[in-house]
């Protein structure tokens, strides 16, 4: 008889979380596994019903599978006016020292492979809008003023760029000059207690976002760290379906000693012997569709784990991980677009065009 | 029946027999109906971590059986009847649950997203790749436009399939076998048959004059052959030519419905390597054999500027061989009628570009970047010896005397 009263609460307890309506502390948990930080509440339920996209935007999109015949989101590059540039040799690779290609034929963008000049005048004409979300909160807000200034100078020049900063403070968000097609709002949503909620409800909150304001006002959208700079252009070669970064602390070393969540139970687990590149969670982005279907499916798997008293080892950067290697991205930066400051730089690494800030966490996580 | 059906209903008919012989064996306990159950449940739990069925909608069926034979041997007699009745009412209740369970939800996502090709690419095992290892240093894998450019070495064609086959696509094959020509169809048809996309839908187009000289073949079961019966012109050349215009008009009457890519190949080719969905992109040509070395001022553009083909010199990124190209059906359209409407302007003006469409695909090509390209491995011409860098020959120009076939 305890077996099917055991049976019997763990449906119910299916149930109910799927509603929302309860935290996974208060049943019995037939996975007890000790959370990454115990002391950690999670300050209410994360929901697990989130806003779809409007239809028309359903229309355009190859996710809906119910089509009859798929769109196809990778555009042909139409030169409009007559272009001087160095031809593409078969036989002259421009980099002999990195990876280009992924064994799944995604570029991986690095200095020397792409020709700006000619990107530029496919894209252009096009007119996109190009979205960058950014996180400040509590103490974070300090690093708006200079990531908008660095990439008012450098990110996507010459393109209309909508940075949309989500904060519990708009007050202390500093107004800085944008040059002209470019824009900033305040998107202002609740400050949680322990840094690791705050990191994990991203997901939610980028997802929520795009179903009800950005995707009537980008094509693309990306989602950056804010406690970071642009030292170098970041242009349109970094535009793609879906995009990824690779971690720079991770770039060069088998895959058995990528951070992934190795605990099986975890809906983000990755086992040893599988794993292509250790993504960075700090920047990531591609067509509004697709990060609206990508920042779903990492909700999904944090809710899952949370529904099992889960959190994966480095919180949704896990979850990240998770989702590119079982959904790979059509475009890889490499480190040059997320680079740490505290390591040296190797050769590989020409130029570096996004890094982090230095900084005391102990201080601004607080 | 699916095989997640299977693993539900095998406990379920195990606990039956083993609950049935156990009545023979000895005097029936509670126990002997509880443990058919309760193994049951164990090899439904763990069948549940190969298939993402909830362990709870295997376990319920279960428990009920195993509740309905414990009640049933306090109310009346135990007979063989009594322990396989609820057994077979689970097994009931399972198999016809399962639809229900397993039809993926539009709404709230219930579990993990999982769904056919993240579940092969998560059993897979291939070697990781390293960011400072290149495959290849010898050729360039990319174009500045960064499409990427297809040579062995550089992809995993069980990722690609991976990621292919959920989406079901169909991919269409126009060739022409016009006058002698004909000869080559079983050689192209037999060996793309075994090596063109191999194991994935392809509809094969056949356009001919001579419907009745084309051979009987057995095809693959996913490959399809259609014969259209089509003109011949007196000039091989125009032959050539018309192609892309008969391409143009098919797309828009019939293929815009039917395939959701097109490639059109040379007839008078024999594959003799796998050319897999790495060639599936939205515009995709092939670089050719015989200019993949040569600076672009050497390349056989069209240079003469009263050709609506004409390339001015200082401009080109490599050029294409017309014998394979291909894309997603509508720009495989916008294709072949901006080239005809260049080879109709052109014979009204009295002119024929120097490699006849080849030369208005090229024009097409350099102003239409290609998000994919195919490396000479795909095109090979025959008369050319085979140099290191081209490590596989996977499409080959049969050999052929063309003044004879051409006359």
């Amino acid at each position: 008889m305890e077996i099917c009263l055991f049976f019997l609460l763990h449906f119910r307890r299916h149930d109910l979380l799927e509603s929302g309506e309860i935290c996974s502390h208060t049943l019995p948990n037939p996975h007890s596994h000790i959370c990454l930080d115990d002391s950690l509440e999670w300050a209410s339920p994360l929901p697990s019903i989130l806003p779809s996209l409007p239809r028309n935007l359903l229309h355009e999109t190859t996710i809906c599978r119910r089509e009859a015949r798929p769109a196809f989101p990778r555009w042909v590059f139409v030169l409009l006016c007559r272009l001087s540039y160095p031809q593409p040799r078969s036989l002259d690779q421009k980099r002999l020292d990195v990876l280009t290609l992924t064994p799944w034929l995604a570029p991986i963008v690095w200095e020397g492979t792409f020709n700006s000049e000619l990107l530029d005048s496919a894209y252009k004409p096009l007119n996109l809008t190009i979205g960058v979300t950014a996180f400040a909160i509590g103490k974070y807000t300090m690093f708006v003023g200079r990531f908008v200034e660095s990439a008012e100078k450098l990110f996507m020049k010459g393109y209309r760029v909508n940075y949309y900063i989500f904060t519990n403070d708009p007050q202390v968000i500093p107004r800085v000059q944008l040059q002209p097609g470019r824009s900033l709002s305040i998107v202002p949503i609740k400050k949680y207690s322990h840094w690791q909620e705050i990191s994990m409800r991203r997901m939610e909150a980028i997802n929520r976002h795009i179903a009800e304001v950005s995707h009537r006002e980008v094509n693309y959208l990306f989602c950056l760290d804010i406690d970071m700079v642009f030292h170098n252009p970041w242009g349109v070669e970094t535009l793609g379906e879906m995009v990824a970064a690779i971690h720079p602390g991770y770039y060069n070393v088998p895959r058995s000693q990528f951070p992934y969540e190795r605990r099986s139970s975890s809906a983000a687990f990755i086992p040893d012997s599988q794993g292509d590149f250790y993504y960075a969670g700090a920047v990531f982005g591609g067509l509004l569709k697709q990060v609206y279907e990508f920042t779903r499916a990492c909700h999904m798997t944090i809710l899952a784990d949370k529904a099992n008293g889960i959190m994966a080892a480095w919180q949704e950067e896990s979850h990240l991980n998770k989702r590119f290697f079982s959904h790979k991205p059509s475009k890889l930066l490499s480190p040059e677009y997320v680079w740490d400051d505290t390591k040296p730089k190797p050769p590989e690494v020409r130029l570096i065009r996004f890094s982090t800030v230095n900084k005391d966490y102990k201080e601004i996580r607080d | 029946m699916d095989i997640k059906k299977v693993h539900i209903v095998i406990p379920i008919v195990m606990a039956g027999i083993i609950g049935y012989l156990g009545t023979k064996i000895m005097d029936i306990k509670k126990v002997h109906i509880v443990i058919p159950i309760v193994m049951a449940g164990i090899i439904g739990y763990f069948g549940t971590e190969i298939m993402d069925i909830k362990k709870v909608h295997i376990l319920i069926p279960i428990v009920m059986a195993g509740i309905i034979g414990y009640l049933g041997t306090k109310i009346m007699d135990i007979k063989e009847v009594h322990i396989l009745i609820p057994i077979v009412m689970a097994g009931i209740i399972g198999y016809l649950g399962i639809p229900h369970i397993s039809r993926p939800s539009s709404q709230p996502v219930r579990q993990v997203d999982l769904d056919e090709t993240s579940l092969v690419i998560s059993r897979m095992s291939y070697p990781q790749p390293f960011v400072d290892k290149p495959q290849r240093t010898d050729v360039l894998l990319m174009s500045p436009w960064l499409a990427p450019i297809m040579w062995e070495g550089t992809f995993n064609r069980d990722i690609l399939n991976a990621q292919y086959r959920q989406k079901k696509f169909v991919v269409g094959v126009a060739t022409f076998a016009v006058k002698k020509y004909v000869r080559f169809i079983e050689g192209f048809l037999g060996s793309a048959n075994k090596f063109f996309l191999s194991g994935h839908r392809v509809n094969f187009y056949l356009f001919t004059d001579h419907p009745e000289k084309v051979p009987s073949m057995k095809l693959a079961p996913e490959k399809s052959l259609f014969i259209i019966p089509v003109q011949n012109y007196s000039r091989w050349q125009d032959i050539s030519m018309n192609r892309m215009d008969i391409i143009s008009n098919r797309i828009r009457t019939h293929w815009h419905y039917e395939v959701d890519y097109l490639y059109s190949m040379d007839i008078d080719v024999q594959m003799f390597e796998h050319i897999g969905v790495e060639i599936i992109d939205t515009l995709v040509g092939t670089i050719s054999s015989w200019q993949y070395t040569k600076p672009r001022d050497s390349n056989s553009y069209e240079r003469r500027p009263e050709s609506r083909a004409a390339i001015p010199s200082g401009e080109g990124d490599f050029y294409y061989a017309a014998s394979f190209y291909g894309g997603s059906v509508s720009e495989v359209y916008k294709l072949t009628t901006a080239c005809f409407k260049g080879v109709t302007e052109d014979r009204a003006n009295g002119i024929e570009a120097k490699w006849h469409e080849e030369s208005h695909l090229n024009k097409y090509l350099l102003y239409h970047k290609p998000t994919r390209l195919l490396s000479p491995e795909y095109y090979w011409d025959e008369e050319l010896p085979r140099p290191q860098i081209i490590r596989v020959k996977r499409l080959s120009s049969v050999r052929k005397d063309l003044e004879e076939v051409r006359s």
